[in-house]
């Protein structure tokens, strides 16, 4: 690099820079968090959700499938399962209580997490949950 | 090596390699679980393999740069070490911390262990990258504590450079950042919105700092140009790096709940990411033909370019080639990401670790300033065989990635997950193969510390 840019031109763009994206970062953060209510749907947030958002988590759904594209891409996408499967929570339970405990023969396969008719409701209603968020459109079709 | 204290750096790389070893061991596991689903099932499910592989990943890079930093940042600072103890201390806290972990997610179902570690008090678990129970992560929070003191103090008493600034900035964003992980919201929108400040703020924020300010020190020490030149590179590349990078976030956005205005920020300001990327390859050809010395250690020279070219072309050009809204609404979520991922980790991360390595081992190890030639040669057939595996696997990914959004999302009558994964396996078997030469490379990368023999010295150049 030319003589006529310095280290010390280099160096004061760095801090300028940095700290000055860094603050347009947390004023469009805090934009977001204004804009969330109309779009996250917060109303839908009850108890049975939440316990579904634990169960989401401390089983570790997220190592296999993806929930609004983020997550493994090993089996299907969830952020639309309820769409997928014809606006029905029942559909959802369904499918999870029957995985069978062996897998099966030379497929990929859910475990069997056994989970009672509480927990169930509660995952089916985080599914249901997530699914109402909206998310510019995305996925593009109901395959996910 | 000049000073004694950079020796427990020796520890950190060790670790670092072992630890990636496990990795890839994992990550084969996983590519015969996409073709033979039922392979170690339900033993070993795919999630359980699965934050292995990526744990196991993060973890030996954390090594990794604390190894580079306890090695360079005396040398840099030209003193002895704040406290070899602590390091050594710490070093075990975090192996045997790490070890446990891995060990839980393999012998216990992963529900078992988020209530044997009380998860419930607070939540942190369950969600990518960070499965980590939460007593894992408050003690990596005290190992990044500890070391940010140790290296820290070494810098205030001696002497301080650019190289070590930038590498302190990086690792202190690097603790900082790790912790919106504490940050569980039950809105999924928030919690995903904030799992990104530790995502995205690691590998195209914070992270470049560690990776261009070790890339400068190893360039420093084995082209022998002037630091003032090289300093200046490194500040406008991190500069470059931040002002990109940071909204850049918004490229994760764009379909989790956040406004409508991110599709616009995020595929701009992410667009330039790959322009500090592309001066970190300028910079680091530039500096070794304008060399002073041909320093003998070829591979550590190989391994800085190579790091350079393959950074640029992983987070550069795969990262740009999804990350305009337009595109990424098809891409999102596919084999196209994984693929993005593997490349851009490797190039990135994993190179400018091994380039580290390769310079300092030998000097760590009572060598004057390499391995024998024969020791040089095993590790350079290493880095090509890990290298073009690595570009293999990421042009089947891509491959798999263009057919699966074709075929699930962009045809006239999309197919279903399943459906579109059978026909695509032909690709998975493809990954598979170059994972196993990818094996092999890294095998003859270990087996290469142990060859010895006559060592070369540094020739200067006219
Ligand atoms: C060499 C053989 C390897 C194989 C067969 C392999 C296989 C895999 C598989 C199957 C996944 C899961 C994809 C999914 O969620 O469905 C994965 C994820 C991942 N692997 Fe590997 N891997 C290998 C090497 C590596 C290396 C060398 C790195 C780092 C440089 C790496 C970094 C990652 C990362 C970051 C993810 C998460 C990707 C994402 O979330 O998009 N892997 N790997
Ligand atoms: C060394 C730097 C980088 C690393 C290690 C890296 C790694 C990754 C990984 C592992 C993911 C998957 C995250 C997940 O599991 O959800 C990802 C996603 C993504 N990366 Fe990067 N990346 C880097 C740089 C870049 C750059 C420079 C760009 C843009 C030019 C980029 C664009 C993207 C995009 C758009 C996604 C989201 C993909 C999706 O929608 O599924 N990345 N990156
Ligand atoms: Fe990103």
């Amino acid at each position: 690099m030319s003589e006529v840019f310095t280290k010390s031109m280099a160096r004061n763009i760095f801090y300028g820079g940095s700290v000055f994206f860094f603050l347009l970062l947390l004023a469009l953060t805090f934009q977001t968090h204004e804009a969330w209510p109309e779009r996250d749907n917060h109303e839908n947030l009850t108890d049975t959700v939440r316990h579904g958002k634990e169960l989401w988590e401390v089983n570790n759904c997220v190592g296999c499938h993806s929930l609004l594209g983020e997550g493994a891409y090993f089996a299907p996408e969830l952020g639309n399962v309820y769409q997928r499967y014809g606006n029905s929570t029942d559909a959802i339970k369904a499918f999870i209580m029957s995985r069978p405990k062996e897998g099966i023969p030379g497929r990929r396969s859910m475990p069997q997490f056994n989970f009672d008719d509480e927990e169930l409701e509660a995952i089916a209603q985080f599914l249901k949950y997530a699914s109402g968020i909206n998310t510019n459109d995305w996925p593009p079709n109901i395959q996910g | 090596m000049k000073y004694e204290s950079q020796s427990v750096a020796k520890l950190y790389f060790i670790a670092a390699i072992g630890l990636f070893v496990g990795q890839i061991v994992f990550g084969l596991v996983m590519g015969l679980q996409y073709v033979m689903g039922d392979f170690m099932f339900p033993e070993i499910p795919f999630n359980v393999a699965r934050m292995v592989h990526t744990n196991l990943l993060i973890v030996w890079l954390l090594f990794g740069f604390m190894g580079a930093a306890y090695y360079l940042i005396p040398e840099e600072a030209e003193t002895e070490l704040h406290s070899p103890m602590l390091a050594k201390l710490m070093f075990w806290v975090f192996l045997v911390a790490g070890a446990l972990t891995i060990l839980g997610y393999l012998l216990v179902p992963y529900s078992t262990l988020a209530e044997m570690t009380g998860n419930s008090l607070l939540p942190t678990m369950g969600r990518e990258f960070l499965e980590q129970p939460t007593i894992t992560k408050i003690g990596i929070v005290i190992v990044a504590l500890s070391f940010l003191y140790n290296v820290g103090f070494t810098v205030l008493k001696g002497r301080k450079t650019v190289i070590t600034l930038v590498l302190l900035i990086g690792l202190a964003g690097l603790a900082i950042f790790f912790l919106f992980s504490f940050y569980n919201p039950d809105n999924l929108v928030k919690d995903k919105y904030y799992w990104w400040f530790v995502v995205h703020l690691w590998v195209e924020g914070v992270w470049e700092l560690i990776m261009a300010s070790i890339l400068a020190f190893v360039l420093i020490k084995t082209t022998g140009v002037d630091r003032e030149i090289i300093e200046k590179w490194l500040y406008i590349i991190i500069a470059m790096a931040l002002i990109t990078g940071l909204i850049g976030t918004g490229h994760h956005f764009f379909w989790i709940g956040a406004p409508e205005y991110w599709l616009w920020w995020g595929s701009i300001f992410s667009a330039l990411e790959p322009i500090p990327f592309f001066m970190m390859t300028v910079f680091a050809f530039n500096m070794v033909n304008k060399r002073r010395i041909n320093h003998p250690n070829q591979p550590a020279v190989l391994w800085a370019l190579g790091t350079a070219v393959m950074a640029f072309l992983g987070a550069g050009v795969w990262g740009f080639m999804h990350t305009l809204a337009p595109v990424n609404y098809y891409t999102h979520g596919t084999q196209i990401t994984a693929a993005h991922g593997h490349m851009a980790f490797y190039g990135a991360y994993v190179m400018i670790v091994l380039a580290i390595i390769s310079y300092a081992m030998p000097l760590l190890r009572g060598r004057k300033a390499c391995n024998s030639a024969a020791s040089q040669v095993a590790e350079m057939w290493s880095f090509w065989l890990m290298t073009i595996s690595m570009v293999f696997i990421t042009l089947f990914l891509t491959g798999a990635g263009i057919l699966q959004v074709y075929l699930q999302r962009f045809s006239d009558e999309p197919m279903s997950f399943m459906v579109v994964q059978d026909k695509i396996e032909l690709f998975y078997w493809m990954r598979e193969g170059a994972g196993v030469v990818f094996l092999i490379g890294l095998l003859l990368y270990v087996y290469s510390f142990f060859i010895g023999g006559e060592e070369r010295t540094v020739e200067e150049k006219v």
